[in-house]
């Protein structure tokens, strides 16, 4: 392997790690975020909205990440959403892990133990308060681990990223094997790439759920 | 405005192209079931170095995007002289890939079955061969069965990857025909429809088939 063309194309390969990781974190970020406000309007709504975004889920599990990515940025501009391809990439990100991460918290709430917000209600605490103090705190903790690993699914979903232009790593490799006709090398350090990556990742992954489960453990028997 | 007419007169080419959609999923599920399969018992397999190669094998289809492997066996192939049409390399591909998947539920399933009952069947006599088929697959068919449905809805999502190494399926097709009558939005809608339908339909069937599989 020709070590001189992953130097020579250095800086190019490296804007393409940095909005690779851009577009990760921020479309995991967006993603929980939008989850959370499904998960909980899901729980605390009214019927109706309830069955919309029911829907919403159903319809984004159930349907490509590329298709999606076609309809938000060459559907767009027909109905006025005019995105420059990291934006787009970076909202199609979030549309798309929104429902798993909202599946993610409605399990969560769901297995908050009923006891407990009944417990809260015999101590006069109001139902924010309940809230605030019983429901979230449980919640976070028991979601970190699917999170977490949904996160890491969601690293390898920026690879597609590059069909739509946006110039991530794979975009930037496919450019450079396109100039050097070293496709061969070049997709198979890509390769390699990825997978030591997502390996890391994941090992990180375990760190944090070891954290919050010893915190968890600490926290119950004390 | 959303046309549409567009959607009408375009169905009949995206049904068409629909079709390899749901042959290079459907051939990549059993490539995946047979290859997974074999992973499955050389994981759990007593001897270190077998299970060894399985976890790796594991990881390494799991850690990388399936578009790169795709682009990798796109390029790889016909580098060492493998001419195959692209058709085949797509479909193993993505066999290949989804074989690390159903590994991983299968093992968990078998590791769901209780030991004793295993253990009991071997107290009654009963040939290795014998559990294996009796006792221990059949339950494990069972409790896996949710997981590869999913494992299967996930393949029709993902088969949508492989226009981008030429194939035309459901996404090629509606790339072609937004590109010639400029209507993205519309194809592409539409588009989604048809997987969606798929893959609601699959997920009915599924738990269809995990109601008959209740006892």
């Amino acid at each position: 392997m020709d070590i001189d063309l992953f130097v020579q194309y250095g800086p190019m390969l490296l804007r393409g790690l940095l909005n690779t990781v851009l577009c990760w974190i921020v479309g995991a970020a967006g993603g929980i975020a939008l989850g959370f406000v499904i998960a909980v309007a899901m729980y605390y709504g009214p019927r109706p909205l309830r069955y919309v975004l029911r829907g919403y889920i159903e319809v984004i599990r159930g349907t490509p990440f590329l298709i999606q990515l076609f309809i938000l940025y060459y559907g767009g501009p027909n109905i006025g959403l005019r995105l420059d391809p990291v934006p787009a990439g970076i909202l199609g990100l979030i549309i798309y892990g929104s429902p798993y991460y909202a599946e993610i918290f409605r399990a969560g709430l769901q297995a908050v133990p009923r006891g407990m917000i009944e417990a809260g209600r015999a101590m006069a605490m109001s139902e924010g308060k309940i809230l605030r103090r019983i429901t979230l705190p449980i919640l976070m903790v028991s979601s970190v681990p699917p999170l977490t690993n949904f996160s890491i699914i969601l690293t390898k979903e920026t690879a597609i990223l590059s069909i739509v232009t946006v110039p991530e790593l794979l975009y930037q490799v496919q450019t450079m094997s396109a100039e050097t006709f070293a496709y061969m090398e070049a997709m198979f350090a890509l390769a390699l790439f990825y997978w030591g990556f997502v390996e890391v990742i994941s090992w990180a992954g375990r760190k944090l759920e070891h954290k919050t489960n010893a915190f968890l453990s600490k926290e119950l028997s004390a | 405005m959303f046309s549409w007419s567009t959607i009408v007169e375009n169905l009949p080419y995206l049904l068409q192209a629909t079709r390899f959609t749901l042959l290079v999923s459907g051939l990549g599920m059993g490539l995946g079931l047979v290859m997974g399969m074999v992973l499955c018992v050389a994981r759990l397999s007593p001897i270190r170095w077998i299970s060894r190669i399985a976890a790796l094998y594991v990881s390494f289809f799991r850690g990388v995007p399936l578009l790169v492997q795709l682009l990798l066996a796109y390029y790889f192939l016909p580098s060492i002289g493998i001419d195959i049409p692209p058709l085949w390399a797509a479909v193993c591909s993505i066999g290949l890939c989804a074989a690390a998947y159903i590994a991983e539920i299968l093992r968990g399933a078998l590791i769901a079955v209780p030991h004793g009952q295993a253990e009991a069947a071997a107290a009654l006599g009963m040939h290795p061969f014998t559990i294996w088929k009796r006792i221990l697959i059949p339950q494990a068919l069972k409790i896996s069965m949710p997981s590869l449905v999913n494992e299967l809805i996930m393949l029709v999502k993902v088969s949508s990857l492989v226009s981008a190494v030429g194939i035309v399926e459901l996404t090629r097709m509606s790339q072609s025909i937004s590109a010639a009558t400029f209507r993205p939005l519309e194809i592409y809608i539409a588009a989604a429809a048809i997987y969606l339908v798929i893959n609601l339909a699959l997920a009915g069937l599924g738990q269809a088939l995990e109601k008959r599989l209740d006892y």
